[in-house]
């Protein structure tokens, strides 16, 4: 399962990339595998506000729908209208062409409480 | 509980998640795959849950007939039918296809969830000189399903498969049968527990892929082929469910007999409704409200992103007066709502 080291994880299975005071977000690999086909992705609109462990996306694979928790708080500046066309880059391509939202970090501190790349890999045996 | 081939299962990378008490899998190498193998090669699903009953000794078919909606004693032996079970108020208590194998030896095959509830039925209203056996235990059974299932049963029983459905072939101490809940050709092997992974093993060895129990919902989906315990239920009638074509009334007597008369003479207030999404919407699912006119009217019953259309369909029960086909409807999913309409049956039709 591939765990890419310049990310920070929620234990939730999203991941976060920080460039600057904007973080993007995304699904694992694990989270993806788990779903399965995932077939519909709702990224949240621009400028939303979203809070951290708060519901701030959804995507669903043929049998379920699962909530996407923001990793971080702040306000959404970009969506990936990519994936709401094509879902299955969640599948295909999950810390690339898969990402979600961009969001800029009210509160960067927050960062802290996420997963380094090992305390991931442990929490999902891989 | 387990399958004779739970091994088999995770040794094809089968997710095992519950079903109705038993760890079955849900799918191997994807729902959309699987769908798709079945709808245009071969598929194999593990369907060793469902129960067995055999019915004997002398007046077992005039004591079927006595308890079942279809007409057991049309059936020659060879012979499968679709049947239901009903309780006096005319709701259903289970759907079950019934083989005849000989003159008065009958073979039923019912939903995995109900064996008990249904053998302690049967039981209560036996006849004399009847013998019922509940032998789910000592049975497994495989649904090959697909356009290629031929090839299948050729490869596996050197002879070609009955062109006809509901024929039923009996192999040593298992049953063939040209049955299934794809809307695609196929057969049901049913065979003894302990042989079941040998003959897993050649089925896929014959081409068929192993598929799990979530293509299956869809592909039965697609051909609104209804599920007991989401759109059948002790609440509503065959008849609102639309299966008035598996109750003979010309029998005298059956459970809930009386009750579904009545609702002929009256018309049913409600009917079992296919729908499809008219725009792009996420994937439908049970329990979704569907709305008319604002008003909510209803709920899915089954509801799932249908592979082969690319869209949401659905089932639901509707007023009677909303039910016909082209009626619009709406499904609210997440507090918002996406426009549908009532579709005739099946809402999956294979492209000729």
């Amino acid at each position: 399962m591939n765990v890419p080291d310049n990310l920070r994880y929620a234990e939730s299975h999203e991941w976060i990339l920080v460039e600057g005071d904007t973080g993007t977000v995304g699904i694992t690999d694990h989270a993806q595998a788990e779903l399965t086909d995932i077939v519909f992705a709702e990224p949240p609109a621009i400028g939303k506000p979203v809070k951290a462990g708060e519901v701030a996306a959804v995507v669903e694979s043929v049998k379920a729908a699962s909530d996407i928790y923001s990793p971080v708080s702040g306000e959404v500046t970009g969506r990936n209208e990519a994936v709401e066309k094509d879902p299955a880059l969640l599948n295909t391509d999950p810390f690339g062409a898969g990402w979600i939202y961009k969001v800029r970090l009210s509160n960067p501190a927050e960062l802290e409480a996420l997963k380094d790349p090992a305390a991931y890999r442990a929490q999902i045996g891989a | 509980m387990r399958t004779p081939l739970y091994d088999s299962h995770v040794a094809a990378g089968g997710r095992m998640v519950d079903f109705a008490g038993w760890e079955m899998p849900v799918q191997y190498s994807g729902i959309l795959d699987e769908h798709r193998t079945v709808r245009e090669a071969v598929g194999v699903f593990d369907i060793s849950h469902m129960g067995e009953f055999f019915i004997s000794g002398q007046g077992a078919c005039a004591w079927l007939d006595s308890l079942l909606t279809n007409r057991a004693g049309s059936l020659k032996p060879g012979e499968a039918q679709y049947s239901l079970m009903l309780n006096e108020g005319g709701g259903v208590i289970d759907d079950l296809i019934v083989y005849r194998l000989a003159g008065d030896e009958f073979l039923l095959i019912v939903n995995a969830a109900k064996i008990d509830e249904d053998a302690a039925w049967m039981k209560g209203r036996l006849a004399a000189g009847v013998v019922f056996e509940n032998r789910s235990a000592d049975f497994a059974a495989l649904a090959v399903q697909g356009p290629a299932s031929g090839s299948v049963y050729e490869k596996l029983f050197g002879g070609p498969m009955p062109a006809e459905r509901n024929r039923v072939v009996e192999l040593g101490e298992g049953f063939v049968v040209t049955t299934g809940y794809t809307g695609e050709k196929g057969f049901e092997w049913v065979i003894p527990a302990a042989e079941a992974p040998g003959a897993w093993e050649r089925v896929l060895a014959c081409g068929a892929k192993p598929c799990g129990l979530g293509a299956r919902d869809t592909l039965r989906l697609e051909m609104c082929y209804p599920l007991n315990g989401s759109d059948l239920s002790p609440g509503h009638s065959p008849l609102e469910a639309g299966l008035g074509l598996f109750v003979d009334f010309s029998k005298p007597a059956f459970p809930g007999r009386a009750a579904l008369l009545a609702q002929k003479t009256a018309g049913v207030t409600c009917r079992l409704c296919a729908l499809k999404a008219m725009e792009k919407s996420p994937p439908w699912r049970p329990h979704y409200p569907v709305l008319v006119g604002g008003d909510v009217v209803g709920e899915t019953t089954s509801g799932a992103l249908s592979p082969s259309l690319g869209c949401g369909i659905a089932m639901a029960y509707l007023p009677a007066a909303l039910s016909q086909p082209g009626q619009e409807a709406a499904i609210e999913i997440r507090g918002k709502t996406f426009r549908a309409c009532v579709q005739k049956k099946p809402i999956y039709q294979k492209p000729s």
